[in-house]
């Protein structure tokens, strides 16, 4: 069973897997959040061992949680309100990520102009491959 | 606004189309001499490659068309560091249509998104390359008459050979197509073309390591070049670079009608005694693509053929 206990009102962010949650909080720009915001580290799960946890008070406006998805396929993402669980999603992968991931290609335009935006398409849903929209380079977890 | 920044952009019949086209164009040239009169193409050339804007360039010239353009980066405003993006906005104005190599991957891309006119890709980087492709598959269908049912032998720097990647995306779309890869070790076809490509299509495909063993099975050897900047030291590139020279002795085992494609520039790879043969058809190959640079041109500006005249 979750323990969202201290979160009245927000969104819990469970079953990362461990050692991911650093990149989740980064990549969703929490930092950048005012409410409070707590990572979790290697948690016991009984389905996955150890995972990470991010519980985020109050749902935040500004991020796309399907993201999420793109950086890690195993999470479940709860919405909490009035102290219980209202929702439970299964995130589901965004055709198109701009601006949250850079191309990493040296090759790659987006390498000299500074000004572009970093843009990925979903050209595989089943192995969650995304590839750069310029230089088709398949962006990497890792 | 349709452009063309990699071969798949077009479809199999978008393809045909424009092949057929170019045929015509091979079949009476004449007939075509006016078709653009009036319209200009920009080649923006951020590197140099004086073969493809040359081709690009003649190809609009046979069609009464002008051309305009900058033929190395340092020769350009972007030079002076202006985007592509802003590059394209101004050069939109000035011409109908554009040819643009790029040495970054995406370029033509970008120019894309910010252009009113259609942009054609004449390469980027390793990535595409479309009108060579169309070049190896106008030489293929005029003298072979058909892309099916063809066993195809790629010889050379499969590894990061960028004509022969997409000549492979290209053909597998058609039937009985056979492959045969014909590399050292060092520098064989990446499993990733084989995993996405290939075997999704279900082509056949061997991999040799011997040119002569493959010969006699081949409608048509294609021959690349190993590139000395793709190996990290010296010894490698000269051990490796004369593995694969075509020669009249290796060509003895091969079919009488084989056609033996080259992208060209070619350095050695193709001995010249073979160049009077008459399956060699490389430098045919470089003229078939100032006529299919002539069909695309024609087509992207959605003009139509001129009826023939009897
Ligand atoms: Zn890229």
């Amino acid at each position: 069973m979750l323990n969202i206990s201290g979160l009245n009102s927000g969104v819990v962010i469970d079953h990362i897997k461990a050692g991911r949650g650093m990149d989740i909080y980064s990549y969703l720009e929490l930092d950048k959040y005012d409410n409070s915001v707590a990572i979790i580290k290697n948690a016991k799960s009984s389905k996955m061992g150890k995972k990470d946890i991010i519980k985020i008070e109050g749902i935040p406006d500004f991020i796309d949680l399907n993201l999420v998805s793109v950086i890690c396929d195993s999470v479940t993402i709860n919405i909490i309100r009035g102290g219980v669980i209202i929702e439970k999603k299964e995130p589901s992968l965004p055709e198109q990520v701009t601006g949250i991931f850079r191309c990493k290609n040296p090759r790659c335009i987006t390498s000299i102009e500074q000004d572009l935006p970093h843009s990925f398409r979903l050209t595989n849903p089943h192995t969650r491959t995304y590839r750069c929209i310029y230089c088709e380079q398949e962006w990497s977890r890792a | 606004m349709k452009h063309l920044l990699s071969p798949l952009d077009l479809s199999v019949e978008e393809t045909g189309q424009i092949l057929s086209l170019a045929e015509e164009m091979i079949k009476a040239p004449d007939r075509f001499r006016s078709v653009c009169q009036g319209k200009k193409l920009a080649t923006l050339f951020y590197e140099p490659s004086t073969r493809t804007r040359l081709s690009f360039e003649a190809a609009m010239l046979n069609l009464g068309g002008s051309i305009l353009g900058f033929s190395s980066a340092d020769s350009s405003s972007a030079a002076k560091g202006e985007s592509v993006a802003d590059t394209i906005r101004v050069i939109s104005s000035y011409a109908d249509i554009c040819a643009m190599r790029h040495p970054k991957e995406g370029a033509p891309m970008v120019a894309a998104q910010y252009a009113s006119i259609p942009v054609i890709n004449a390469g980027d980087g390793g990535h595409n390359h479309p009108t060579q492709t169309l070049t190896d598959l106008l030489t293929i269908q005029s003298l072979k008459g058909r892309l099916s049912h063809l066993t195809i032998g790629l010889c050379g720097d499969l590894k990061f050979g960028r004509t022969v990647h997409s000549l492979i995306h290209a053909l597998v779309r058609y039937e009985g197509i056979h492959f045969i890869m014909i590399s050292p070790e060092e520098l064989r076809l990446p499993s990733y073309i084989k995993k996405e490509v290939l075997e999704p299509a279900g082509t056949p495909y061997q991999e040799l390591t011997s040119l002569e063993d493959a010969m006699p099975k081949l409608d048509v050897l294609y021959m690349t070049r190993v590139q000395r900047e793709r190996f990290f030291n010296e010894e490698d590139y000269i051990r490796l670079k004369d593995t694969y020279i075509l020669d009249k002795q290796k060509l003895s085992g091969a079919k009488d009608d084989m056609l033996i494609l080259h992208p060209l520039p070619r350095v050695n790879e193709i001995a010249s005694e073979v160049d009077s043969d008459p399956r060699a058809v490389y430098f045919k190959q470089a003229e078939y693509g100032v006529y299919v640079r002539m069909a695309l041109i024609m087509t992207l500006l959605g003009l139509q053929a001129p009826e023939a005249q009897f």
